[in-house]
Formats: C-alpha cells, structure tokens, sequence
C-alpha cells in the first residue's frame, strides 16, 4: 500500500463504508446493529450501534494487520515520530505490560521507579520478572513523589549490569518528567532499553513547551495513552517502537493477551484522533497550557492552595514539568487532597481526577470550557472558605521506600495466609495495596510490611481514598506470604 | 413573505413571534447575538437563538429584580450587577440617589455594545457615572470580593448556556462572601411551570438556601418568557422581604414604575402550591 497522508484515516473511513454499503451480517456482535435489543441503540444512538461490528476482510484484524489497520498504524507511527505504532484495545495497561514482556523474561532484572502505575509490577507477576526499584526524588513541601534521579539510575545500571531495561514514567501523574535523554544514553550505553510510560504524556509529542517525548528522546519503547490527554475513546491506547525492537515479535506479546475481538470503536477512534493530533495538536495543547496557566495564577491568587508548576523542577528528580497540570497542594489549609475532591464533588458538582493525602490533580484539555475552569477555582476558593482547618495531624509524606524481600511473582504465587491489617507487621505482602486513582502501590507483592506503610493506609482509608488491591475488599484483612 | 422567530419554550412549545426586520447578526467570542426588530413586541435580544428580553415586556423583568430589594434594604449604596448587559437593570438602578456605584459584569462586550446601538430603551443609562463595567466572567469577578456590595443582581440568562457557571453553589456562595453583613442578593431563578425548567428552578433555590439565612422566591408574569411564569430568588443576611418592606420610604422617592408597586411586592411573595411544593421537594 503507498504512503497515504495524515489527512487520511483509512481504519474509519473503512468502518464507515461497511456501514453506508449495507452488509448483510451474519457475523458477530449478535446485537446486528442493535436490532436485537432496541434499547441499546436508545441509549447508545442508531449511528454507534452501526459501527460496532467485528474483524472482517475490509476492516483487517488487529492481531495480524495486512490493510487498513496497519495503514492507520503506520499513520500513527509517523505522527508520533516512531519507526512502528501498535492500536491497543486493553488499555494503556496492556501497553506497558507488553514494553516489559517484550524486553525481560523470567528471572531477568528490571530498573524501574517505585512509584509506577499497578500496571507495570503486574507484568512482573505475571512473567517473573525481577524489579531493581529506584528511590524516586521526594518534594519535601509537597510531599509527592518526583521522577528518578540519573545518579541513581547510573548507580542501579552499575549494581545490576544484567538488568535487560529501564522503565521511566514520562511524567508521573503529577506531571514530573525525569532527565529521559540522559537516562537514555546512559542504559543504551551499558545495552539496556528504555521503556517510556507515558500514560500520561501523549501530549509531549505534538506541542515544543512541554517535556521531550520518549520517541524523541530515543526511548525504545513507549506506551501512549490516547485516550487520556489524546482524545480517543477510553481504554484505546497506542504503542510505539523504534527499529531497536523487532515489531513480530512484539506483536506476537501483545496477542498473547489482547483480546481477538478489538473493538472498532475504540480503534477508529485512535485513527480520528491520530489525524486531529497531527493537525490540530499544537493548538490545542497550547489551550490547555493556557487553561493550566491561568488556573495556577488564580488558584494561587486565593492564598492557602499551591498550585504548582514549572518551578518545582530541580535539574535532576523533577527534570521537567509538564504544564499543562494542575495538581493542587492542599495540605495548607488543613484538607487532604481526598476532603477537597469529595467536596468538589459532593457539594460542588466538580469531578476531578483524583485526591491523595495532600493534593488533588484536575486534568485539563482542549475540550474544556473557560467557565468550568473558573466553577473549579471559584469552588476551591469557597472550600478554603467554609472548611479550611489547622493542618496540624495531617500525614505528610506520600512515598515510602520499599523493602523488597521477594520477586513479585514468587510472592503472589507463593502460599498465602490472611491476617488482620495490624498483624500483618513484618510479613511479606502476597498482595497489592494502593488508593486508586492514582493506583501507585502503597504496597507490592514480595515487599514487607512496615510501621509506616500500616500508617499509611490506616490514614488512607480513614480520610476516605478509594482503596484497592487486596481479596478483603474493605481492607480489614491481608494475605501474607506463609 | 412572512418571516417568523421561534423560540423555544421546551421541546414541544415554541413561542413565535412575526418579524420586521433584522437589526443584527453577530457571532461574538462567547455567543450568537442577533437582535430583531417585531412586529408584536418590538426590538428583541436573542443569544444564541433564545429569546433574551423584548421591548415591549422587559421593563416587568427589570422592575421586579431591583426595585423589591430597594424597597426592603433602607440604605444601598453600591450594587453589582452580574450579566445584564442590555442594561435594563442598570436603567432602573440609577433611579436611586442613594446608589454611589454600580459594578456591572458582563462577560460578553459585544452584548453591550450592539445593546447601545440597537437596544436605546434598556441600554440609555450605562453610561450614567456611576456605572463601572467589567468585561470578564462573573464568577471570577465575584470571589475577589469581600463585604463589598449592599445588593447582588444576578440578571442572567438560562442556567444551560454561557451563564451555567452561575447557576452554582460556588458563585452564590462567592457572593455571600462579597456582600456586606446585611446584603441582598436576589437571582433570575427561570420558570416553575415546564417539567424542562424544574430542576434548574429547585437547584438553584437549594444553592442559596445553604448560603443565606433567608431565602425566599417571589414572582412576576412576563409574556414573553416561557408559561409567562416567572420566579426571582430574593435571599439575604438580614432582611426579610416581607416584614422589612419600608413602603413609606419607598413611595417618598416618587419613582416612576410600569409594574411595580408596594402592594404588588407583598403579593408577589405569596406563591402557588405548585411552587410551593417544588421548592419544598
């Protein structure tokens, strides 16, 4: 197939033929266009029903891409300044899962910060993997966790020279980016890949005033999530690769979990928002900077709160900061970030993206209105109002340096035994612990149980974050390994 | 050829009126303004295809939304105005010589400036001295003030639109925090009567309540707007609308008014059960 243009958008313009010619399905979704059940179309719309079918010959399969889903792909990959793009229906989830299957094995090392997403030491207990945790950077006032420190980095190459990999969140959900260029040169040079989570940063790459992309940093890998700050439907994501990596195999990792039955919608949605991106990008995340620009003056103007930005950056842990964030540091006015977003949304009608113990982060965008922006300051200006308290008592520290006693996988497979929260001191954990959002394990499995992770989540579920991870869905009980 | 502008009251109410002639056509930043010239209630202001005011009714609107609360608080000295750039509510206004200012916030100045050229009867005060306009959205405006005004207006389009930020708890309670001990504020608050606009009506009457010791609702008939029905919110940190009526002190004034009166503001506080009910729901 020749070059097509970024204006076209094969996958779509396929689905949307399929549909104009009329076919006769006698295939799955057995819905058929949602004349099975009428009130689906009532809910969904006639149109959205007529989209959703399956894998057929004019509309490729994604597990073995020959036409317009490898058109489309290809489209991507230019867009986004990578050698191959892969359309993922499983989340962005799936593509860090895939980053780390398709660079370490069973009993190989990993480097990776402890602040990841749950998605990243999943993979791990999964394939066995072994994790070589960096000590993320901390801001004291703050109390967040920030990006990894290249020393450190250098440090953690030096120890373990066998590690296959290093994994970077590009940025954190804070919008902290660690020094990937650097990091970069560094694991290249002792033959490690670097694998870019930016689950959080598919903006980088289609706007110069925020942090170097990972295809641009020369990232091996890096796992884009579109549909977070890029504008397509939730759960599609995208993968990128440089030629460092064989594509075949890395499309053979990811059909051993993605589903054979990809989701159109979700696709064609990556392909109408890969051609908004390329042409529209810029503006749009130049909005957004302004929007975050705006609410950081403002937010910071009512006294109490700390919106932060860019001058958080240090020159090593907090390399850059991406700005089109806006976490808000409460911890000044006697409220944990959670108390300030359930009020927002309680009282207020605002949802935000989350809260933890001392901010609360709102995800702006191109599609946001200036009067929401100013519902959203104007709201926090009367929560400081009407609730600001003494923040003498307030927990104020978020990251805690892990002790990891086992892999994860030998942990979660291990035999297991449930105590109560309280006697589980000194135990090694069989099992995940983390406030969801922001979903960064308080606990791993294969990590024992401190007196201040006890802490940590007694102060969590006490302020009430939404907990997750363990079988005892209230978290009264844990299972430690026997 | 007759041409017809429709507006509508609901999704299966429309409310039409014949035109003469279009007097203007503009797409601001923020919102589609046209104004018409009609046949049956003369110059019209419609954002965003929804009827706004009418030359020949808006004077019942902006009579009830500033003289009710003049006539109760005894010594106003400065008002704010949120929306109403048509300036109807300012007309009424600077026909107190107690008033020293009046901040009006318009977050659309192209509304005031084609109101000027085409909407005389409501727009001939804005440039009285005492008047200060700002052109920047009412909710930001609001929260950087403390025990500053005597009086809020809230003369605001439909709760669905540019003026949705409005209609919020977090404004209202932004203005309690901007009036002065025993300010007023009293709030366009929609119609009761149409299913569409109940909850707009119900939220925003449960929004003050929770800032306002008293809080009441009062009503007006406006041909023009939808079922003609039509409530304010009058709420306040001291006043009650009724007993703290100052008649006596009202008439010495000797305004002149097409709809308002002493005895039509006691009346106007005494509300039907359907209404009652809502409000209580």
């Amino acid at each position: 197939m020749s070059r097509l243009s970024q204006q076209a958008t094969p996958l779509a313009e396929a689905l949307n033929a399929q549909r104009i010619n009329r076919l006769a399905h006698f295939d799955v979704p057995g819905h058929k266009g949602g004349r099975m059940n009428p009130e689906l179309p009532d809910y969904f719309g006639k149109l959205c029903m007529s989209l959703d079918v399956n894998s057929m010959k004019s509309l490729d399969n994604l597990g073995h891409p020959v036409s317009v889903i490898k058109a489309a792909q290809e489209l991507a990959a230019e867009a986004f300044g990578a050698d191959n793009a892969f359309f993922m229906v499983n989340g962005t989830t799936s593509a860090v899962q895939t980053m780390i299957w398709a660079t370490c094995g069973r009993g190989e090392k990993i480097i990776l910060p402890r602040n990841v997403h749950r998605s990243a030491i999943n993979a791990l207990v999964v394939n066995g993997a072994l994790p070589v945790y960096i000590n993320p950077g901390r801001d004291a006032r703050l109390g967040i966790p920030l990006g990894m420190g290249v020393a450190d980095v250098q440090h953690a190459i030096e120890e373990n020279p066998d590690a296959k990999a290093v994994l970077v969140n590009n940025p954190t959900y804070y919008g902290v980016c660690s020094d990937l260029e650097t990091i970069v040169s560094v694991a290249h040079a002792a033959g490690m890949k670097v694998l870019a989570d930016e689950a959080h940063g598919t903006h980088f790459y289609f706007h110069d005033k925020l942090p170097v992309s990972g295809m641009a940093a020369g990232c091996d890998m890096a796992a884009a999530s579109l549909h977070k700050t890029g504008g397509s439907l939730t759960q599609s994501s995208i993968l990128l690769c440089n030629d460092s990596v064989n594509p075949d195999y890395v499309r053979q990792i990811i059909t051993l979990t993605q589903s054979t039955s990809a989701n159109y919608l979700l696709l064609s949605s990556l392909d109408l928002a890969r051609r908004h991106l390329y042409f529209h990008g810029r503006e749009a995340f130049g909005k957004t900077i302004a929007f975050a620009e705006y609410a950081r003056d403002e937010i910071n103007r009512l006294g109490g709160y700390y919106a932060f930005g860019p001058e958080i950056a240090n020159g090593d842990t907090c390399f850059a900061f991406d700005l089109t964030k806006l976490s808000v540091h409460t911890r000044d006015i006697g409220l944990a970030g959670i108390e300030v977003y359930d009020l927002l949304r309680d009282d207020y009608g605002i949802q935000i993206e989350f809260g933890d113990i001392g901010n609360v982060l709102a995800i702006l965008s191109a599609g946001d209105r200036r009067m929401d922006v100013e519902r959203l300051i104007s709201a926090l200006a009367e929560i400081k109002r009407l609730h600001r308290k003494d923040p003498v008592g307030l927990f104020d520290h978020e990251y805690i340096d892990p002790d990891v006693a086992m892999s994860p996988e030998a942990a979660f497979y291990a035999k297991k035994t449930t105590v109560p929260l309280r006697d589980s001191l000194g135990r090694i954990a069989g099992e995940f612990v983390m406030s969801y959002p922001p979903g960064i394990p308080i606990l791993a499995p294969g990590e024992r149980v401190t007196p201040d992770i006890l802490e940590h989540i007694e102060f969590a579920k006490a302020k009430g974050c939404f907990m997750t991870g363990p079988q005892d869905m209230n978290i009264d009980n844990i299972q430690v390994v026997a | 050829m007759e041409l017809w502008y429709t507006d509508k009251h609901t999704e299966d109410v429309n409310f039409s009126i014949k035109v003469k002639k279009q007097l203007a056509s503009h797409r601001s930043e923020i919102q589609q303004i046209d104004i018409l010239d009609t046949y049956g209630f003369g110059r019209v202001l419609v954002l965003d295809g929804d009827l706004m005011i009418t030359e020949k009714d808006e004077y019942i609107y902006h009579e009830m939304m500033t003289h009710v609360p003049m006539a109760v608080h005894p010594h106003v000295e400065s008002v704010l105005v949120v929306g109403g750039g048509d300036g109807g509510t300012v007309r009424e206004l600077v026909k107190y010589p107690g008033i020293k200012e009046i901040d009006l916030v318009e977050s659309d100045k192209e509304v005031v400036t084609l109101a000027s050229i085409h909407l005389p009867f409501t727009a001939c005060k804005l440039r009285d001295p005492r008047v200060r306009m700002h052109f920047e959205e009412g909710l930001r405006f609001v929260r950087a003030k403390k025990d500053a005004y005597d009086l809020i207006i809230v003369d605001c389009p439909d709760p669905y639109g540019p003026a949705e930020g409005l209609f919020t708890r977090e404004f209202y309670g932004n203005c309690c925090n901007a009036l002065k001990d025993d300010g007023i504020l009293i709030n366009q608050h929609e119609s009761p009567f149409y299913a569409a606009h109940q909850t707009s009506v119900k939220n925003a009457h449960q929004h003050i309540a929770i800032e306002f010791p008293v809080s009441t609702v009062y009503q007006c008939h406006i041909p023009s707007y939808p079922s003609g029905h039509w409530l304010f919110g009058f709420a306040s940190l001291k006043y009650d609308p009724v007993r703290d009526l100052d008649a006596v002190r009202w008439e010495k004034l000797g305004i002149t008014t097409r709809y308002y009166n002493t005895e039509l503001h006691r009346g106007a506080f005494a509300l039907p059960n359907y209404v009652r009910e809502l409000l209580k729901s």
